[in-house]
């Protein structure tokens, strides 16, 4: 049997880039006997997101409220572990992610057996780097996630990522609804799964906004911090 | 009875109405009723009983009467507004568990509808 790859791409406004990924996921190959199938969330898109990902022949999902990027996700994670796939892997909509280098999270899954698999920015410092702020916020997550959990994660808000069938049932029952990447590696790792990173390539966004801007981001490190907090005492 | 008395009861008595009114529309569950109406047995309690306050006062050790119901009263209601946090954090888990069963059993339906199209 071939291992089945859902892609799940949480999409909310995406008009503009969600093209150019469905394009590209169409025309890369993955390694070996893997299958994949291509689902986008549209997270209650006020655009054409869900008309562009149809003509573009992906299966579409339609949240009839917004839920939020994590919201968007697990209902992807869902569809996942409803229909049997072997992994999900979350790519973003706005094109940061590039889908050609899919194939090394998948490889490096492989290798190590790894149940979540992260593609990280930082481990080689090449491609898109963020913003000095940004990365300043990241830097901290690093700290505060290694204190929690032991795990040295350098890129613990990338939304590469890749979920093995264990942390698909995780997540399935257990994901954050707002700002989840860093929450989640928590409860992840409270679970006993194995969280690994392997360096990838991201670009600039091609399109939309990011949901974290302004005084945005100091909301966005307490409340994860809060959240990472209260993840790591709550009983798993 | 001093004229407040009578004021205060008949108030009372209008607040107790339009909550049973709620009820029995069914615009207010009973669960969330319940600290309403204990609010209102309070007041009735101390509408009729005017030393009340005065004596629970001495009892406590407060020095002003009218002190004790502040108190007492925005602790109340500060442990209501943390109810009411709670019960709008389980209505937010539920519509989302809601609105991923919908969207995902529309994708099935609409698969379905196609699959027999062809």
């Amino acid at each position: 049997m071939p291992d089945r790859v859902l892609i799940v791409i949480p999409c909310y406004n995406e008009e503009t880039s969600l093209p150019l990924v469905l394009n590209e996921l169409r025309q890369i190959k993955l390694p070996g006997s893997y299958q994949m199938k291509v689902l986008v969330i549209n997270d209650c898109s006020k655009d054409n997101t869900a008309a562009i990902a149809k003509e573009h022949h992906a299966t579409v999902i339609d949240l009839p409220v917004n839920l939020g990027i994590g919201g968007a996700v697990q209902t992807g994670i869902l569809f996942a572990r409803d229909n049997g796939f072997d992994l999900a892997i979350q790519l973003d909509g706005d094109g940061q992610h590039p889908p050609k280098e899919l194939a090394k999270l998948i490889a490096f899954h492989e290798e190590t057996r790894a149940n979540v698999v992260i593609g990280s920015r930082f481990l080689e410092n090449e491609g898109y780097q963020s913003s000095f702020t940004r990365r300043l916020g990241i830097k901290y997550f690093l700290w505060f996630n290694r204190l929690l959990t032991g795990l040295q994660i350098y890129d613990s808000t990338s939304g590469f990522r890749l979920f093995d069938k264990a942390a698909i049932e995780i997540a399935a029952l257990n994901y954050p609804d707002e700002y989840p990447e860093p929450e989640s590696l928590v409860s992840f790792s409270k679970a006993g799964l194995k969280i690994m990173e392997v360096p990838v390539i991201m670009s600039h966004r091609l399109g939309g906004k990011s949901s974290i801007r302004h005084f945005g981001s100091l909301y966005y490190c307490i409340k994860v911090t809060l959240a990472m907090l209260f993840s790591f005492i709550r009983k798993s | 009875m001093a004229k407040i008395q009578i004021i205060t009861i008949i108030t009372n008595v209008f607040f107790v109405l339009y909550i049973s009114r709620l009820i029995v529309k069914g615009k207010l569950r009973e669960e969330y009723a319940i600290v309403w109406v204990i609010c209102t047995v309070f007041l009735m309690l101390f509408s009729f009983w005017r030393n009340g306050l005065e004596v629970l006062a001495r009892l406590t050790g407060v020095y002003q009467a009218p002190n004790l119901v502040f108190t007492g009263f925005i602790f109340a209601i500060l442990i209501y507004l943390l109810h009411l946090s709670v019960v709008a954090s389980k209505l937010h888990n539920d519509n989302k568990k809601l609105a991923q069963n919908i969207a995902l059993l529309k994708e099935q339906f609409d698969k379905h509808l196609n699959d027999q199209k062809i």
